[in-house]
Parts: structure tokens; C-alpha cells; sequence
């Protein structure tokens, strides 16, 4: 055994100098093209890999652990940092979770919000894909391109709730604000011109020959292997299993909106990078739907349910019972009833769910993030055997894993 | 014994003025800091962002570079966790003198919201900190700012880097 | 005398609570006749011994040890292709148990079920890598973070935490902010232990501020060498900021009518 302090490096006891001609490398923790703080150990025969271990739990922060010890609405926030290019998706699935537990639905100019607001960071994060994934195979113009129609999305959302990064947008029972003024244009606007530059990446790359080159039969995950995986949401549809929750068990507005779930059955990274682009088009296609939605709806914001969720501030201001009831919740926190749910939603990453076991307290019993990233990274140690060492950076950009949510 | 070489590397006092020198090294130093590609968690897109297209990094003469051994700036971003803490130490060891760590954003200033088992209460506890950067994501600008007063301290320092590493806690 | 505090548990816990206060619960709907669930039940009719629909998801409470036959039934028989999560609860302080479950998804039917176990502290359990392989991950970070044993694991060790830690997180008598060897465990591991007493402990007070610490602070507006020693009182003359720092932003930058 080694001695582990003193700056000594530690490696698990692995031999780097073995006697047969294979080698051990040692990818990260900290690697440009990680996608985070992902840790691979390769065992290399030539440019073969013949062996890999994904070590993960770098970023682990002790999300679940702070779960149980903040009440409901204080853990928001902190579901910002789980998927951290989507934040308002990891708000949604808690916030939806804990209104399954309460048994409460939000209002309908809120689901039209949130819907939108989901829509719009599946585009962020799927740019941010696009501009990493594009990054680490080789194309540096797309970086720069993707990040400046994923800065105007930012000013979107910045213009919402504030935030670039960490939104908080959504709240438990509805959203806390109305659109601001002029949004919905600026919403247009960007939507409008997002078609064209999306067209301008696929120009640039679909049919490179480099691109093609480097991606094509990189990662290939057979249907039946990326179900036993636990793969969801891309990763999964690149596979050819239609499957996505928005469709298949629609919450918000889902149900009644009309857009496609593009399948892949190429089972490559070529093909998931074409459902990406799709996919944005798809959400385009959604948002465009949502915008004459929201003048037709009532201006409530959040539901009506005085034992869980505050009063609207005017009520608070205004009237005693409202007042004391937001003192109660606010110092104490809601109390959801004794029970256990499991709300998987569709994140850009892929299934995201959360489990709440619920015993009646302030506090969760037991939050469990189903994150779609950790199963994917654990694909890895599959995916990678066989591959050269060339395209273990294009399988991990492609698997769209972001750490944030594989450690929690 | 009289010295006949002047030792300028190590020597505590110096034998002759050396204000312009200093200016000139200097002048150097602030303008092509190399920051280390060293995103941890969520902040890391922010220093992303800062390096793209709209915010733009590279005016200020900053290029990110993967190896520790081109970098004279780490730009701690995104929190660090008790696994990574070594990594990092190892990391802020191997880069060549004169070095900076600018800590950007709350987790790695503090902790952070993350006040919990698995992350390092602040990454001073680790490597010295230049430059702290509030703000839970900060914003590009916010780091574009801290670049520029780590290059207004930088400017103030001593090209000797023997008075300035000796400041240094751990 | 000093405050009680229970051992058993230690996370949060509400600080005021009704006297007469009684948790609702969340409704337990019995199966339907002829649906898809009534199906399931009946093929799991061996194993189960209780089986409720909950939020429109059917739980299965099943022994721990039919685990493998549970689920291959439920995969090869009732469709239940994908298994999405798995974990585990600790009921360590009530019951001296804890709670598993498996939460599987069918994709045709776009139906879940979550089936639901108990075991008793110590025991293993067996490790269903064989049927789903995401089990491969998620076992190891239910032993990562409960300690619970998954036999015939393919490569069972710490997942999220390092390979040396001590204690396993997600316990309820493991304390959020960690315990002793947790709070000095990146010191001990870089610097070795006798730098414990020049790092110092971990703040984890994050409202604190020391009004003399001139490492991490400086005062704004007044010029403070690094570490110096101000406790009795630095020189009281502000900085005079430059003029081109002071730089009239109105005036200087160009704003843009519309995005462009």
C-alpha cells in the first residue's frame, strides 16, 4: 500500500510499468475535454482501449444529504447546481415532484411559463452540447458560434428571473413571476433567427467530411444495451427506442402541444449529434406554439393551496390569515403528506426524476436524484473498450454527461 | 570576501534600482496571464462563456491552456470537493513561478452554499488565493474585473519573485 | 444541563410541532381489475406481499432475498425493460432496517412499478447487475453512501467518495457537515497531519467575518498591506482612486438601440 499523503499520487495501486504491452493512462481528474471533473483509467493495448473505469464522485457535493436537512422550498435553489446548463429543468423536476407529493397542480399561466422556460433551456443546453462536443472533436468556430445564440437565450432568461446560470425560475406550485414586458418578442425574435443559425451549424458540420469522419460508428450503443444501461432521453432515442416522457407521460402542456420525438436508429454518435439539432428544432416548433398560449390564460400565477404554498403577496399584505400563514410556512416550512413519489421528467440530458420520501415533516425523509448523467457515465465502461484512444473524447462529448448531476 | 556575482533571482536586497525592470517584467506578466483550464463545477461555464464569443478573453491576453506547466493563472471555478482537493494542490504545484489562483465564485471562496461533508471549506485551505470572486454563478464580466485587478496587483508587485513568494501560507 | 440530542438521528428536523398535528397520508389505491398493473400483480402473486398503486405508480413490497426472481419476472414476463434508479432509505433509528427499492420502467406501456424491500442492518443483498447493468453504478453508490453489501457485485468499492473515507454519508446518524476525520480530511491527505494546527479548523460558520483578518479581507476605501497586524487601529487615510479607473461609463460606451 502506498502512503497517500504528502502529495504522493495515488492511483489505486495500479501498476503503470507492467511487463505485457499494455499501459495504463490515467484521464483526468481534471481534463479539458472531460465535460467536469470525470476520471477515466484506460488500459491501452497500442491505441486500443481494452480496458476503462470511469471514477467519478469528484464534484460530489452532498446534494441528497442537504435535502434532508432544508425544508422544501429552501432545497430549490440548490437543484440549480445539479444540471447547471439547465438549471430550470432540475427546478421543474423537483417542483413538480413535490406538487405530486401535495397532490396540488399549477396553475395554467404558470405551466405555460414553465413550459416555455423548459423548452428555451433545453436549447441552451443543447447548444452548450453542440459548442463543447464541437470542441472536443475539433471544430473551434462552432464553439464560438454556438455560445453566441446561447448568450442571447441567456438574456432571455436573464431578463426573466435574473440569472444566467442558476435560474430558480420555477417555484413549488406555479412560478413566482409574469413575463416581463416586451419578452415575448424578444422570445420571437430569438426564436425566429435561431432556425437559420441552426442551419448554419448543420451547413458547417453534418456533412464534414471531418466531422463525419471523426463521429461516425464512434459509440455505437445497441437498443437493447442502452435499456440494461439505464440510458434515457438521446443517448436512448439515438439507439431507436422511441421513448420520451414529454410524449409518453406528458406533464405541464406537453399533451397538448404538437411536435415530433426525432429517432435515431444509426446507434452512433453521428446520429445523436443529428437528434440534438432536431431536437432544438423541435423545441422551436413548441415555443411558437406556447407564445399566443400565454395572453389567453388567467394572471395567476401560483396555485391555490393556503396549507402549502404562501398567498400571493398582495393577499400577505393585506389580509391576517394570509399573513400568518406565509409566517408558518416560511419559518417552519410545509408539511406534505406521509408517502413516497417518483416523478421522472425529461431533461435534456436525458431522464431526470426525483424520489421523495416524504414522513410527514418539514424535511425529507430521503431525496433521491435520478440523474440520466450517472448512467451514462457508467455506459462508459463499456462503450469505451474497443475504441481507440483518439475517440474517447468524441464518445464522452456525445454521451452529454455534465457533472454537476452525475456526483449530486 | 568580496561577492562578485550578484545573485538577482535570490538575493533579498538588490544591488541597484530596479523600478523599470519591474515595470517592464511586469508589463509582461499582466498582459499574457495564461489562466489554467480548471473548471470544477458550474462556474466553469461562466469561464467558458468569458472565453467565447460575446465576453471575449482573449483582448485581455488571456488563452486558456490545458497544462499546468504553460499556465501562470488557476482560475479556481466551481466547487471543490474533499476527492479533488489533492488533485488541485498537485496541479497548483506543478505550475512554474510567478503563479496566481484566482478563486472565482462562492463554493470555492467559502463552501459556499455547499456547507456540507465533501467540500472544502474554501480553497485557501489548499492553495493561496489571489483574487476572491463573489457571486453564485459570477457573471463574465465579474471575471473579466477580477483579470484586471490581478493584473493591477501584479503591476503593483516586485518583479523579485523572492518578495512575493514568501508571503505565501502554505 | 445540556441540550438531548438524539444520536440515532441527526438530520433536520422541525423545531415546533403541533401537539395534535396528524401527517396525512398520500392515498393507497388498490389495483384495478383488467388494467395493466392488475396483470403485473398476478404474475408477481408468488413474491408479493403487499401491492398498492401510489400516484399513479404500482409499489410492490417484496423479501429481500426474491429480489432477482421479482424483477427477471418482471422484465422477461411483464416488460419492464429498463430499471431507472435504484437506492436505498434508511430506517436505521425506527425500525433497524433499511427500505430498498427498484424502480422500473416498461417503455411500451409507458408504465412504472417500483418494487420495495426491507433488510436488516448487516445483511447483504443480492446484486442484480446480471439482470440490469445500471445496477453496476448505483449499487455501488448504495454502498457508497448506506454501506449496504450487494453480493456477487462485479466491482463493489466507493463510488462518490474517495476510497479512504470514513463512515457512510447518507446515514442518518452521519452529521450534514461531516465528522471528525471528514473535516480534516484534505489536510491530512495533501499537508499531512501536523499541519492540522497551522491551517487551522474548517469555518463553517458562513456569516462569520474577522474585522482583523487582513489576509482574506481588505478594508474598502483604506489601504491595508497583506497581513498586517491592525488590531489596534490602521492609518485612517482612504485611497485616492485614479482617474481613469474613475472612468464616466455614460459617457464613454456606445449603447445599442436594439440587440443586434
Amino acid at each position: 500500500m502506498q502512503v497517500t499523503n504528502k502529495l504522493t499520487p495515488f492511483f489505486e495501486n495500479l501498476n503503470f510499468e507492467r511487463s505485457d504491452n499494455m499501459m495504463v493512462i490515467n484521464f483526468g481528474p481534471q481534463h479539458p475535454s472531460a465535460h467536469g471533473q470525470l476520471r477515466l483509467v484506460l488500459e491501452l493495448d497500442g491505441e486500443l482501449v481494452t480496458k476503462a473505469y470511469p471514477d467519478i464522485g469528484y464534484l460530489h457535493r452532498g446534494i441528497e444529504k442537504m435535502a434532508e436537512n432544508m425544508t422544501y422550498n429552501e432545497f430549490l435553489p440548490t437543484t440549480d447546481r445539479l444540471d447547471y446548463i439547465a438549471s430550470t429543468a432540475n427546478n421543474y423536476a423537483y417542483a413538480h415532484a413535490v406538487e405530486k407529493l401535495l397532490g396540488i397542480e399549477a396553475p395554467r399561466r404558470a405551466q405555460v411559463i414553465r413550459t416555455m422556460l423548459l423548452e428555451l433551456n433545453r436549447i441552451i443546453s443543447h447548444l452548450f452540447f453542440l459548442a463543447t462536443h464541437a470542441l472536443d472533436v475539433g471544430a473551434m468556430s462552432i464553439f464560438l458560434y454556438a455560445f453566441r445564440e446561447r448568450e442571447f437565450a441567456m438574456d432571455l432568461m436573464e431578463d426573466y428571473c435574473g440569472a444566467r446560470l442558476t435560474h430558480s425560475a420555477v417555484r413549488i406550485g406555479g412560478v413566482p413571476l409574469d413575463l416581463p414586458k416586451g419578452w415575448l418578442e424578444d422570445l420571437e425574435k430569438f426564436i425566429d433567427a435561431l432556425p437559420e443559425n441552426i442551419a448554419l451549424y448543420e451547413g458547417l458540420l453534418t456533412e464534414n467530411r471531418i466531422w463525419k469522419m471523426r463521429l461516425e460508428d464512434v459509440g455505437v450503443v445497441s437498443g437493447k444495451d442502452a435499456l440494461n444501461w439505464g440510458c434515457t432521453g438521446v443517448m436512448l432515442r439515438g439507439s431507436g427506442v422511441k421513448y420520451d416522457i414529454r410524449k409518453e407521460e406528458p406533464y405541464e402542456l406537453y399533451g397538448e402541444l404538437e411536435f415530433d420525438i426525432p429517432v435515431s436508429d444509426r446507434c452512433d454518435s453521428y446520429g445523436r449529434y443529428r437528434l440534438y439539432m432536431e431536437e432544438m428544432k423541435q423545441s422551436i416548433k413548441i415555443i411558437k406554439q406556447l407564445i399566443p398560449m400565454h395572453g389567453e390564460t388567467e394572471p395567476q400565477l401560483m396555485a391555490h393551496a393556503p396549507q402549502y404554498i404562501s398567498a400571493p403577496k398582495e393577499e400577505i399584505m393585506t389580509q391576517n390569515y394570509a399573513l400568518m400563514q406565509h409566517f408558518v410556512l416560511v419559518t417552519q416550512g410545509m408539511r406534505p403528506p406521509v408517502g413516497e413519489v417518483y416523478v421522472p421528467t425529461e431533461s435534456p440530458k436525458g431522464e431526470l426524476g426525483f424520489y421523495i420520501k416524504s414522513e410527514g415533516e418539514p424535511y425529507a425523509y430521503r431525496l433521491k436524484c435520478r440523474a440520466p448523467s450517472f448512467f451514462h457515465t457508467g455506459l462508459l465502461q463499456e462503450l469505451l473498450v474497443g475504441t481507440y484512444i483518439a475517440d474517447v473524447v468524441t464518445i464522452i462529448g456525445s454521451t452529454n454527461i455534465v457533472f454537476g448531476e452525475v456526483d449530486r | 570576501m568580496a561577492q562578485h556575482q550578484v545573485n538577482y533571482a535570490s538575493a533579498a536586497g538588490l544591488p541597484v534600482a530596479l523600478t523599470s525592470v519591474d515595470k517592464l517584467v511586469n508589463w509582461g506578466r499582466s498582459n499574457s496571464l495564461w489562466p489554467l483550464t480548471y473548471g470544477l463545477a458550474c462556474c466553469a461555464i461562466e469561464m467558458m462563456a468569458s472565453g467565447a464569443a460575446r465576453f471575449d478573453f482573449d483582448r485581455f491576453g488571456t488563452i486558456f491552456r490545458a497544462s499546468p506547466r504553460q499556465a501562470d493563472v488557476m482560475i479556481l471555478a466551481g466547487t471543490l470537493s474533499k476527492k479533488h482537493a489533492e488533485f488541485t494542490r498537485r496541479l497548483y504545484d506543478q505550475m512554474a513561478e510567478p503563479k496566481w489562483v484566482i478563486s472565482m465564485g462562492s463554493c470555492a471562496n467559502t463552501g459556499g452554499m455547499f456547507n456540507t461533508y465533501a467540500t472544502v471549506q474554501g480553497v485557501d485551505r489548499i492553495v493561496p488565493v489571489d483574487i476572491y470572486l463573489p457571486g453564485c454563478a459570477p457573471r463574465p464580466e465579474t471575471l473579466q474585473y477580477a483579470l484586471m485587478m490581478l493584473q493591477k496587483k501584479i503591476r503593483r508587485e516586485s518583479a523579485n519573485m523572492n518578495k512575493n513568494t514568501k508571503q505565501r501560507l502554505v | 444541563m445540556r441540550k438531548y440530542t438524539p444520536k440515532d438521528n441527526v438530520q433536520g428536523k422541525s423545531y415546533y410541532t403541533d401537539r395534535f398535528w396528524v401527517a396525512p397520508r398520500i392515498p393507497r389505491e388498490a389495483v384495478e381489475e383488467d388494467s395493466h398493473f392488475a396483470n403485473v400483480v398476478s404474475a408477481l402473486k408468488k413474491y408479493a406481499k403487499e401491492t398498492y398503486i401510489e400516484v399513479g405508480q404500482l409499489v410492490v413490497h417484496i423479501k429481500p432475498t426474491d429480489n432477482i426472481s421479482v424483477l427477471s419476472l418482471l422484465k422477461e414476463k411483464c416488460g419492464y425493460s429498463q430499471c431507472s434508479e435504484l437506492s436505498a432509505v434508511d430506517y436505521l433509528a425506527r425500525d433497524s432496517e433499511f427500505e430498498i427499492f427498484y424502480q422500473m420502467l416498461n417503455i411500451t406501456e409507458a408504465k412504472r412499478v417500483r418494487v420495495v424491500c426491507r433488510i436488516k442492518q448487516g445483511e447483504a443483498i443480492e446484486s442484480i447487475v446480471p439482470l440490469f447493468k445500471m445496477a453496476n453504478f448505483a449499487e455501488r453508490e448504495m454502498f457508497d453512501m448506506f454501506g449496504i453489501v450487494s453480493n456477487n457485485h462485479p466491482y463493489l468499492k466507493r463510488i462518490l467518495m474517495p476510497d479512504d473515507w470514513s463512515g457512510h454519508p447518507l446515514l442518518k446518524t452521519y452529521p450534514l457537515q461531516g465528522d471528525e476525520a471528514a473535516s480534516w480530511y484534505e489536510v491530512d491527505k495533501i499537508f499531512g497531519k501536523e499541519y492540522r494546527d497551522i491551517i487551522g479548523p474548517e469555518n463553517r460558520d458562513p456569516a462569520k467575518i474577522d474585522r482583523y483578518d487582513t489576509k482574506r479581507f481588505s478594508r474598502v476605501g483604506y489601504e491595508v498591506p497583506f497581513d498586517a497586524d491592525i488590531s489596534d487601529g490602521e492609518k485612517e487615510n482612504p485611497i485616492e482612486y485614479s482617474k481613469t479607473l474613475m472612468a464616466n461609463y455614460q459617457k464613454s460606451s456606445k449603447q445599442l438601440k436594439e440587440r443586434r
